[in-house]
């Protein structure tokens, strides 16, 4: 099994396709997005606000190791089946990125394992673009988050 | 001007890649920028520079003030931005696992 995460992103379209697969039951996967405990573990966020249902809503606060907040982010859910699918908006706050549409859907494998699909639809190609550009920055903040972490253990 | 800096090697430099993070925001001037590091004036704004010559930060002139932006052109021709976005989700998605493996066996 490959478990590896792929991005699918066509030149110049306004959605791209992230996969994985995943050597859990697809229930466990699930239980992975709509279990606030959990999804502040694997996400590393706090969770404000995780209405699992039609018409619910959703917050996430980041924080740095100062306890300052760095990062909220939210959105309304549109649909939720067990095990199989998630729809949702998601918005990151005081950015200038427009809020994103989002098909999350879960796939039951062979043997205990699972697939996960995430479809999401941006307002604009160049929003797309932009956000696909935004990790390498960003994946730099946590990384000297995660330092300072350590750097405060060390005290 | 024979002066052409690897841009490999300005990204590769960690107090530019924050300073890029810091402007992927918003425009900032030099001084604002400053105010984010210990180091001196002096090296920030070497550092602004190098990422101005290989054209990484745009000037813009906005009155008296200079404020410097991201090239994203720039940014994208020189690396796979997929790639990082694509390890952001495979670290989350690593995690995902080994906390619901624990979780399973907890059960």
């Amino acid at each position: 099994m490959e478990r590896k995460t792929k991005i699918h992103a066509e030149e110049g379209k306004q959605e791209l396709f992230i996969t994985r697969e995943f050597d859990l039951p697809v229930e466990l996967l699930f239980r992975a997005y709509i279990d606030p405990e959990i999804v502040e573990q694997w996400m590393g966020t706090r969770v404000l606000k995780l209405e699992n249902k039609k018409h619910g809503s959703w917050q996430f606060e980041t924080s740095d190791a100062q306890g300052n907040v760095v990062f909220q982010s939210g959105g309304a859910f549109h649909d939720i089946v067990p095990n199989q699918k998630i729809i949702r908006t998601f918005e990151m706050d005081n950015t200038p990125f427009a809020a994103q549409l989002e098909f999350l859907e879960f796939e039951k494998l062979m043997n205990g394992t699972s697939k996960l699909t995430m479809h999401i639809i941006f307002k604009s190609v160049a929003d797309r673009d932009q956000l696909l550009q935004l990790p390498f920055a960003q994946g730099i903040n946590m990384a000297h988050n995660r330092l300072e972490e350590v750097v405060m253990h060390l005290k | 001007m024979e002066l052409r800096r690897d841009v490999f090697q300005a990204i590769a430099d960690p107090t530019r890649r924050a300073i890029i993070t810091l402007v992927a925001f918003q425009a900032m001037t030099p001084s604002a920028i400053a105010e984010n590091f210990t180091s001196s004036r002096q090296t920030i704004s070497k550092h602004i520079q190098i990422l101005a010559e290989c054209e990484i930060l745009q000037q813009e002139q906005n009155g008296r003030e200079i404020y410097y932006q991201l090239n994203p052109k720039k940014l994208k021709a020189i690396a796979d931005f997929i790639e990082p976005f694509r390890n952001l989700w495979d670290d989350r998605f690593n995690k995902l696992e080994a906390v619901m493996k624990k979780y399973q066996s907890e059960q």
